[in-house]
């Protein structure tokens, strides 16, 4: 994903000049290309987010696009009141992008696990947000936010993921249906989603009919799309790499509130953990422990079905 | 282009310009019943000198590309900018009437709603972030163009503002003057008592600023300090305006009180008085 987003950058970049790159000392091994190529327009602003997200507001509201870059919760939770009053209030053009997407830094421990950043960002006036689920999307989301003239944020994963589904990106603004399927409908966000894929084929091998469908822009959120994927389902999934608390289930919850006739929902992610709560070792193991294994996601949905009437 | 003398206004003296704005924040606060009155009377000089003498910026064309950028950073003191942006024509003197009233842009801390406002400030800590990127994007377009940013001391406490003052310097931002408001008491003592900051002068210097340390009243000394940039060492510049917190008025001098309380009607005539209206 990171690759993906640097390589749509620098494109970006050469096809318009007012287009800036600020980051927080992170990006070794990934920048330097840039720097090369756009000295001018490159600033490592040291480790101070703050600062970063100030002076990016600053540049930003001279007329020009500015992206800012960082690991997970840096240029999100700890610059938060920046991101709030400089760059929302005042609507600066400024694109906050962060590496790490949930437990994407997995053995890094606590500080660098990015479970609450999209609900908290997204509660923020006027910025949209997108946690796109493979380097396709990635690419689509850096081209949408490199010309949207609005403050964005890009929520992405690591490195490796691979490309998801078999179709094109046509709208990164729109659900994309990674799994076709109708009677369960799995809504994923970020790259969780290929998580997803296999329990909807494990889930199919058992003669159900399961669909995944991506949602990568999160705010603004596309509800009469989600409604149209789900119409026909008799059960809504969500998945997300995220706190259940005010990301992707209490957007799709929000959508089907106070509808007299919907399915029922359930919300698969990050349950509130309990102060001092913290445990090493791999993604992998990190996402068994929170319920957001393959096998997790099946039992969950299996129960769910279980509850239907025979 | 010149650093200094504005050709282009009918503007007072520093001197009438600042009497005038003491009044119009005196009459605001009153009528508001706000706050942070001392800490518009301590920077009425400053800003007058800065509109007066200094900032290339037109009241006609408020958004001129190669303007100059003034940020308040301290926000809380707004009745006096918004005082300032009024005599010199941003809009109409008679709507500083409605501060802080039922559905006024003239909110209680500044908003860039108000025309000549830049920024919107009020938490502290913000501005000079946000002036450094709008010196670094002036620079890359060789505007010449330079920007102002206005400090509290008190907001000399915040760590975002010595990530600005690490910076700067750092990236030769010649084009940027910081200018703090050193009226010695911040919102629950004073600086000495809170937090002290001293040796302040040496602290900037040390960050490897250009400093300047002038009596903030003085209209002669402003001008001069606040025309300093570029220096020819490529340094950003700081002002550190030796200010007195409620300057003009005797009773609300050096007094914390009046950080918090609005004048009563009696007050603000004695006030009145005092500083010429």
């Amino acid at each position: 994903m990171r690759t993906a987003f640097v390589e749509s950058l620098s494109q970006a970049a050469s096809e318009n000049p007012d287009i800036w790159l600020l980051c927080g000392d992170v990006g070794f091994s990934v920048f330097e290309p840039f720097a090369t190529k756009f000295p001018e327009r490159y600033i490592n602003v040291g480790i101070a987010e703050q600062n970063m997200v100030g002076i990016a507001t600053g540049i930003a509201l001279s007329g020009k696009t500015v992206f800012i870059y960082s690991i997970g919760n840096f240029p999100t939770l700890r610059c938060i009141e920046q991101v709030r009053n400089d760059v929302c209030h005042h609507g600066a053009d400024v694109k906050i992008v962060a590496v790490g997407a949930g437990y994407a830094y997995s053995t890094q421990g606590y500080t660098h696990h990015a479970i609450e950043d999209a609900a908290i960002v997204a509660m923020l006036p006027g910025i949209e947000v997108f946690a796109p689920c493979d380097p396709q999307e990635v690419r689509a989301a850096t081209r949408l936010i490199a010309s949207s003239r609005k403050p964005s944020y890009l929520r992405l994963s690591r490195v490796g993921e691979p490309n998801l589904g078999s179709g094109a990106v046509t709208d990164i603004r729109k659900p994309r249906v990674l799994r076709d399927g109708r009677d369960i409908v799995i809504l994923t966000s970020g790259s969780i989603a290929s998580q997803a894929l296999v329990a909807a084929e494990m889930l199919e091998k058992r003669g159900e009919d399961v669909g995944v469908v991506n949602i990568s822009c999160l705010k603004p959120f596309d509800a009469t799309s989600v409604r149209d994927v789900t119409h026909r389902a008799t059960l809504v999934v969500t998945l997300e790499e995220h706190s259940l608390c005010g990301g992707l289930f209490s957007k799709v919850a929000t959508t089907f509130a106070g509808e007299a006739r919907r399915p029922p929902i359930v919300g698969i992610g990050i349950e509130e953990q309990e102060s001092g709560t913290s445990y090493g070792g791999s993604r992998e193991a990190l996402l068994d422990a929170a319920g957001l294994s393959v096998d997790a996601i099946i039992a969950r949905i299996e129960r769910e079905l279980r509850k239907r009437p025979r | 282009m010149s650093n200094t003398n504005r050709p282009d206004t009918n503007l007072p003296e520093p001197k009438e310009f600042a009497r005038r704005i003491r009044a119009h924040a005196l009459q605001m606060v009153h009528a508001a019943n706000a706050s942070h009155i001392g800490g518009c009377l301590s920077m009425a000089d400053i800003l007058a000198v800065l509109y007066t003498r200094i900032l290339r910026v037109d009241p006609n064309n408020a958004r001129a590309p190669g303007r100059d950028r003034f940020v308040l950073s301290k926000g809380h003191a707004t009745a006096i900018l918004y005082a300032a942006l009024a005599e010199c024509g941003f809009f109409p003197v008679d709507e500083l009437k409605t501060y802080c009233k039922d559905g006024s842009i003239l909110t209680g801390h500044v908003s860039h709603a108000v025309p000549g406002v830049e920024v919107s400030t009020g938490s502290l800590g913000h501005g000079l972030p946000i002036a450094i990127g709008m010196a670094i994007a002036a620079r890359a377009e060789g505007r010449g163009s330079r920007v102002f940013c206005l400090l509290s001391d008190g907001e000399c406490d915040e760590g975002s503002t010595w990530e600005g003052i690490l910076f700067a310097p750092h990236h030769g931002l010649a084009n940027l003057c910081a200018i703090v408001d050193f009226n010695k008491i911040q919102s629950f003592g004073s600086v000495a008592e809170v937090l002290n900051l001293e040796p302040f002068a040496d602290k900037w210097r040390a960050f490897g600023w250009h400093v300047e340390e002038v009596d903030g009243h003085d209209g002669t000394d402003l001008e001069r300090a606040l025309s300093a940039a570029p220096v020819a060492s490529g340094r950003p510049v700081v002002t550190i305006a030796h200010t007195v917190k409620g300057k003009g008025v005797s009773f609300m001098e050096n007094r914390l009180e009046w950080h918090y309380r609005a004048p009563s009607a009696e007050q603000l005539a004695a006030a009145l008085a005092e500083v010429g209206a």
